[in-house]
């Protein structure tokens, strides 16, 4: 039985082996690499822009269920009764963004305004080629540069989204762009910073060695991810929080603010192009997820031994299916940040958790082996508990007589 | 000379000229960009991972960002209708000698003549215990340094909003 599991554990891994060991005879030697990329990257080019077309589906039903609705449910197969709870609805959307007229702007700067989805995209990408998405399933294992490498991508995104806001010659594409960069660049170091604990307790930068520094198992049965320590927890938070600006989700979605500035650093985009858009940004978004949780929440890892028989594969996708709806029901539940209240929670909150994170798990580090581990518990907590609610307090909302300025 | 080589160093040469001959400034900007990602690939060439990727992650994320924001608040992106420069001829005097110069000396000096050692194993734990040892002065001076730029940046911005008021 354990041999069955551990066949369809390693299922991909081993198709991989066997494909290449069939094209090795047929094939000359110099396109043997690039098979085996082009083998490493079909999965990801098919698994996770459907997962990005039932994402919307699954976001537009849970919207419409928290806003008390009922969402898309009538498209279903063609020609048929069939309506599978409106899931053919994602097939109807690629359609029409297909067929729909290509409008560029008379003034628009063509070639920026050309390039600017592909250059979106194509870091977006390359961001899933680092990480581990089961066991020996990695495509590019870099073991110095893991994580720098997906950072460094994911910084160069900013510059794609200028580039749409500034050649579209629209002002609602300037102020999205303009209020994107500052929030990207802003939320980018908090990011980094909580991202860069784990790469202190774990010792590597390579991100499948991350997953294996969380294989250890405490207490008989419970694996030791990252987020089962005070550091690791409150890092997980930071890190999600700054994801979500990272990656313009609500309540962070002020560089496409619909009721201020129509679509943001897009508007002007329209069709496939305007597709491209939504699907990098989607991407995006499960790459972070996909970070987060190679980062902390284990990667492959089951959260208890016992479970160890499901394959790993099933375990990272679950864990991101989660954080997408995690994010899907943040969506319908958290209202829209202010710019200034954006900034002064990256710079006035953020920062100094994510140094004190720091110096925590530097503290719990150290304290290893001489220590009790009750005692770490209580004063890593502590020590992250005082500042949380120090800080916090300039947040809260002052509730006053409320003056209306034309009503009264 | 190898053919990813001959790809990497025409696109950075290629989009440098481009950096410097275009009208439009943005245009400018973002063709420097490419030269920046061309010179992370020629790191990313000599095995110098974590020096390309730093490469890209701090001139193409941030320094280009910097660039182009300075570029949006200081003039009109609109093109011009006069050239750039008046006459070509004394720049390209300047950068013959110039060149000249750099290359007589990287051809005299005695580094071409060396057998290659053997590449070290450089891993980026090396790099961060080098910093922190040996070439921690350095890096406090930096810090210094940037950390001053910052002050003085912020001060700047609050000085012009007393102003307002």
């Amino acid at each position: 039985m354990a041999e069955f599991f551990q066949a369809i554990d390693q299922f991909p891994v081993t198709l991989k082996a066997w494909l290449m060991g069939h094209a090795s005879g047929v094939l000359p030697e110099w396109a043997l690499p690039l098979v085996s990329a082009a083998l490493s990257i079909t999965p990801i080019l098919a698994v996770f822009p459907l997962l990005f077309a039932l994402t919307t589906v699954i976001e537009r039903k849970g919207l419409g269920r928290i806003q008390n609705r009922i969402g898309p449910n009538r498209v279903g197969i063609p020609l048929t009764n069939i309506r599978l709870a409106g899931f053919g609805q994602f097939i109807a959307d690629g359609i029409k963004s297909l067929t729909k007229e290509d409008v560029v702007p008379h003034v628009a700067d063509k070639v920026v305004h050309f390039l600017a989805p592909i250059t979106l995209l194509i870091p977006v990408l390359l961001t899933y080629s680092v990480l581990p998405f089961g066991k020996n399933m990695v495509p590019l294992d870099l073991p110095q540069t893991g994580l720098l490498f997906f950072f460094a991508l994911g910084a160069s995104t900013e510059l794609s989204v200028f580039m749409a806001g500034w050649s579209s010659r629209n002002k609602y594409s300037l102020l999205g762009a303009m209020r994107a960069i500052a929030q990207m660049v802003s939320y980018e170091i908090p990011l980094i910073l909580s991202s860069l604990t784990v790469v202190m307790m774990a010792g590597t930068l390579s991100l499948a060695g991350i997953v294996e520094s969380q294989a250890d198992v405490r207490f008989g049965f419970l694996h030791g991810w990252h987020l089962f320590t005070p550091w690791g927890f409150v890092g997980f938070c930071l890190f999600l929080t700054a994801a979500a600006a990272e990656a313009n989700r609500t309540p962070f979605d002020l560089p496409e603010a619909e009721s201020e500035i129509i679509a943001g650093y897009f508007t002007e985009y329209s069709g496939f192009k305007f597709a491209i858009f939504f699907l990098a940004e989607y991407l995006g978004l499960f790459a972070m997820c996909g970070l987060g949780i190679t980062l902390f929440l284990g990667g492959w890892l089951p959260p208890f031994k016992f479970l160890g028989f499901i394959p790993s594969w099933c375990w990272f996708l679950g864990k991101l299916v989660a954080l997408i709806l995690l994010f899907i029901w943040l969506r319908g539940t958290l209202p829209r940040l202010r710019t200034d209240q954006l900034m002064g929670f990256a710079w006035k909150f953020l920062l100094p958790m994510t140094l004190i994170n720091l110096v925590v798990a530097a503290l719990w580090h150290l304290s290893g082996g001489s220590v009790p581990l009750v005692v770490r518990w209580v004063v890593g907590f502590a020590l992250l508990a005082v500042p949380y609610w120090l800080l916090g307090r300039g947040f809260e909302a002052k509730v006053g007589k409320r003056e209306y300025r034309f009503a009264n | 000379m190898t053919l990813p080589f001959a790809i990497i160093a025409g696109l950075t040469v290629g989009s440098a000229i481009a950096a410097m001959s275009l009208r439009n400034m943005v245009h400018c900007a973002l063709s420097l960009v490419l030269t920046f990602a061309g010179l992370a690939g020629l790191y990313l060439q000599l095995n110098a991972e974590f020096v390309g990727f730093t490469q890209i992650l701090v001139y193409v994320g941030a320094v280009s960002i910097l660039i182009v924001f300075a570029i949006l608040l200081t003039r009109s992106t609109d093109p011009k209708d006069e050239p750039a420069t008046v006459t070509p001829w004394v720049g390209i005097a300047v950068a013959v000698a110039a060149f000249l110069t750099m290359a007589l000396a990287v051809v005299a000096s005695p580094v071409g003549k060396r057998v290659a050692a053997p590449a070290p194993e450089v891993s980026v734990k090396t790099l961060g215990q080098k910093l922190m040892t040996d070439y921690v002065l350095p890096l406090e001076v930096m810090a210094l340094l940037l950390t001053a730029a910052m002050l003085g940046a912020v001060i700047i911005a609050m000085k012009d909003k007393e102003g307002q008021r």
